[in-house]
């Protein structure tokens, strides 16, 4: 079986809260800045300072794709997505209702539900984020970051260890 | 698309609304934003009206490239006649509430009359409904908002409002959205409480079709670039607009007690470094904020780590808190920057101002101008940041002799006070100083004393001036888009090429005004960054609007023009002290006590300041008066206004 594609990696920590990814996500699939028609989106606990994004975990054993009750979505493994097939989508948002994430969008305007498609492989969130809050890597080295800075926590614990030792001796 | 967002004048005594399109020859003229707000507030007041009567007309703006791939399009524009001095009231603020008033439908609102209880406007897609704000009013500012959400059932709405002190018309109040974002200048807050208009909610779903996505996506991509490649917005994106705070304070621009030094000791204290270190760190090592779509995120999140208020969270405090709330009263206390910052954050009311006004407070109790009797027992001592705090809750809530005599402003105050304390205040057309001092920088003193909301550095500064650039990068920058020969000088201390200087940013920044972008993307603190050349592509590719570099100058000088009117229309002559083109004695007369060796021992020269006015006049179709010549107005189209044409 071929290597499994990339996927979104979303680090809370960095986000400023700017929501660009929101304007650039509706006008690269629709046309229009409307933040209500984007993939992403930004929660927020303003009196906290604390901003979050979100957007679909292109999960294995996707909850949306069991739920569909005519097969409309489906996984594509190549660019490990999951995706819907508007021909066959009657709109009954059973996906929007079962996804836990609330990732699956319905758009009133269009009566059809959407979701992050990773912009076939080049996503435009993560090409504006500045920060870098939004990354797209490899499923594998998606907990790098944060294997590296548990690892600096616990080197930080041996030097300072060390310097104990050191001191009592 | 953008240029189908409407117009909508709602009047508040009678409940009337009239929705309309905004015409295309209007855009072309005034484009939208503050150009347009100019326009509305010249065509929709008379001369003379109450500023905090129902007869004054207030706007609420977005730019023509709000919402749209421009990035840093959240500018939200407020006018009103100004309640501080008479005379232009105009004031822009960042956030989230603009885009949201555009996906309702909404690029500009015009508020007239006066509602007979308090209310709130709420704005949802295309449709305008005034709402009771009987459980909202008396709350603070992030309140107000969180209150409206919750009656609102819709945790997206954005609001704009003000608090307790825009309530009770304290005329220094501004209009607040989300945490710090404020439209601070010339008193707007006040305006909407003497109108019964506590805030405006919006909340939207509409399309806004972008004319090329593709190119505006590629162009936008670019401009970023452009944007985060600037060192300047690197520094400002760590550390916030303070980042200019040691620089600016250890040359000796920093105006401390009131205006009796350009520097503040001890200013270490309070140094974003200092921030860092001493406030709780919730946030990880990424600790900035930013407003609709920028990279530029200049905002600080905070948490206050001790004192009372240990565990309050606020964001900023921003390069003109330092000044306002700390060099100026000269309390190098970081607690006290925190506390203050959060404090009128809360309340509604400008930081500049009220810092400024009860700076001077504090000079005029030092001459034995101000006594015990007017403070009503408050002893106003330098450096002293209980009594400072507590001048500010005074005012903030009208309180007492001293409260309610600062909270008329500092032009009112001082004929209330009487004696001379006019000459000790340092203001122009009744708008106090920020915290710099001009007296070394004559270009900036020139900006402040004609700036058309009085004396202000985000009208016309030109801030790139302290950068010493070679003049063959001045003359790129200043000869377009209409061509400049004259002279230019590398030198902050000169006034030669100043006046060009100052019209070229006067109407650069009115250019980002009427798109709405933020003036950190455009040549303000970083002379790398985009201006009329970028902005006619953006434009186009965003709207399909097709006006070249010149086009928006000449809609930028058109509108200024249109702020110079309405001035002259409410009695600016060009000496008038308070409501003229001039500034206070003090420039002239007392030199800088400390700074570098080029800004100490500093006054502006007079003769010289009198014939850069003459210079920036005739730059600007204006006589020797200050009044625009009869083939200005016809240039630029104004001849027969108010034209009443929207």
């Amino acid at each position: 079986m071929e290597p499994m594609g990339k996927v979104l990696a979303i680090n809370p920590e960095k986000c400023t809260g700017c929501r660009l990814c929101e304007l650039v996500c509706s006008v690269y699939h629709d046309g229009v800045s409307n933040a209500a028609r984007s993939r992403i989106k930004i929660i927020k606990w303003e009196s906290e300072g604390r901003y979050i994004p979100t957007s679909c975990q292109q999960c294995q054993d996707a909850p949306c794709k069991i739920v569909c009750p005519v097969k409309a979505i489906s996984r594509d493994e190549k660019l490990s997505r999951v995706m819907v097939d508007h021909n066959k989508c009657i709109g009954c948002r059973s996906c929007v209702a079962v996804c836990p994430f609330g990732a699956m969008g319905f758009n009133v305007i269009d009566h059809k539900n959407f979701k992050c498609d990773l912009c076939d492989g080049d996503p435009q969130c993560v090409r504006f984020c500045d920060m870098k809050a939004v990354d797209y890597v490899d499923a594998d080295r998606m907990n790098l970051p944060k294997k590296r800075a548990a690892a600096e926590r616990i080197t930080a614990a041996q030097r300072e260890a060390a310097a104990l030792m050191s001191e009592s001796h | 698309m953008a240029l189908n967002r409407k117009i909508a004048i709602i009047d508040l005594t009678t409940g009337k609304i009239d929705i309309k399109p905004i015409p295309l020859d209007i855009r072309k003229k005034f484009i939208g934003g503050r150009g347009l707000d100019a326009y509305l507030l010249y065509n929709h007041t008379k001369k003379g009206c109450d500023p905090l009567g129902p007869d004054n007309t207030l706007m609420v703006s977005g730019g023509i490239l709000t919402a749209t791939l421009a990035s840093a399009t959240s500018r939200c524009h407020v006018m009103a006649k100004s309640p501080l001095g008479g005379m232009l009231g105009s004031a822009n603020g960042g956030g989230f509430f603009t885009p949201e008033l555009a996906w309702a439908g909404f690029h500009h609102l015009v508020f007239k009359g006066k509602a007979e209880k308090p209310v709130y406007v709420y704005v949802h897609n295309g449709k305008i409904e005034i709402r009771d704000a009987k459980n909202i009013w008396g709350k603070s500012v992030t309140d107000t908002q969180w209150a409206i959400r919750e009656e609102l059932q819709d945790e997206d709405v954005k609001s704009l409002v003000i608090g307790p002190a825009g309530e009770k018309m304290v005329r220094m109040a501004n209009v607040m959205t989300g945490i710090k974002n404020s439209a601070g200048r010339t008193g707007m807050g006040a305006v909407m409480g003497s109108k019964n208009l506590k805030a405006i909610a919006a909340r939207g779903t509409m399309d806004i079709k972008i004319a090329h996505p593709k190119e505006a996506l590629e162009f936008n991509k670019r401009f970023i670039d452009q944007i985060t490649s600037a060192k300047v917005n690197q520094t400002q994106g760590t550390l916030g607009t303070p980042f200019i705070w040691g620089a600016t304070n250890s040359w000796g621009g920093i105006r401390t007690r009131n205006f009796q030094y350009n520097q503040m000791l001890y200013a270490d204290e309070i140094e974003p470094e200092a921030i860092d270190e001493n406030c709780l760190e919730t946030m990880g090592p990424y600790h900035m904020a930013g407003c609709f779509g920028c990279q530029v995120h200049c905002r600080a999140k905070y948490k206050i780590a001790t004192g009372p208020y240990a565990g309050t969270y606020d964001e900023g405090p921003e390069y003109t808190s330092q000044g306002g709330l700390s060099s100026e009263p000269d309390i190098p206390s970081l607690e006290n920057l925190l506390v203050c910052n959060h404090l009128v954050d809360q309340w509604g009311v400008d930081n500049l101002e009220i810092g400024s006004v009860i700076s001077w407070a504090f000079e005029l109790y030092e001459l034995g101008i101000l006594t015990k009797k007017e403070t009503d027992g408050l002893e106003l001592k330098w450096g002293d940041a209980e009594v400072f705090q507590e001048v500010l809750r005074r005012v903030c809530f009208r309180e007492g002799w001293l409260g309610n005599t600062l909270a008329e402003g500092g032009v009112i105050a001082s004929e209330i006070i009487g004696k001379n304390s006019f000459d000790y205040l340092i203001q122009v057309k009744g708008v106090s100083n920020l915290h710099s001092d001009e007296r070394a920088t004559p270009g900036l003193a020139l900006n402040i004393a004609t700036a058309s909301r009085g004396s202000d550095h985000l009208r016309s500064r030109p801030a790139i001036d302290l950068y010493h650039l070679p003049v063959d990068v001045l003359r790129k920058i200043y000869s377009s888009p209409v061509p400049y020969d004259g002279p230019l000088s590398s030198e902050h201390t000169e006034y030669i090429g100043k006046p060009w200087q100052v019209f070229w940013h006067e109407n650069c920044y009115m250019g980002v005004d009427c798109l709405g972008i933020c003036k950190y993307h455009t040549t303000f603190l970083g002379a790398t960054l985009p201006n009329f050349e970028d902005w006619s592509k953006v434009l186009y590719y965003n709207t399909g609007l097709e006006m070249s570099p010149k086009d928006i100058w000449d809609v930028a000088e058109r509108s200024n023009m249109m702020e110079r009117l309405f001035n002259l229309r409410e009695g600016l002559t060009r000496n008038d002290l308070k409501k003229g083109d001039m500034l206070n004695h003090r420039y002239f007369d007392e030199p800088t006590r400390r700074g570098a060796v080029d800004a100490v021992g500093k006054v502006i020269d007079r003769e010289k300041f009198t014939k850069m006015v003459d210079e920036f006049y005739q730059y600007k179709g204006l006589d020797e008066n200050g009044v625009p010549k009869p083939e200005t107005l016809k240039r630029l189209g104004l001849e027969k206004e108010p034209s009443h044409l929207l």
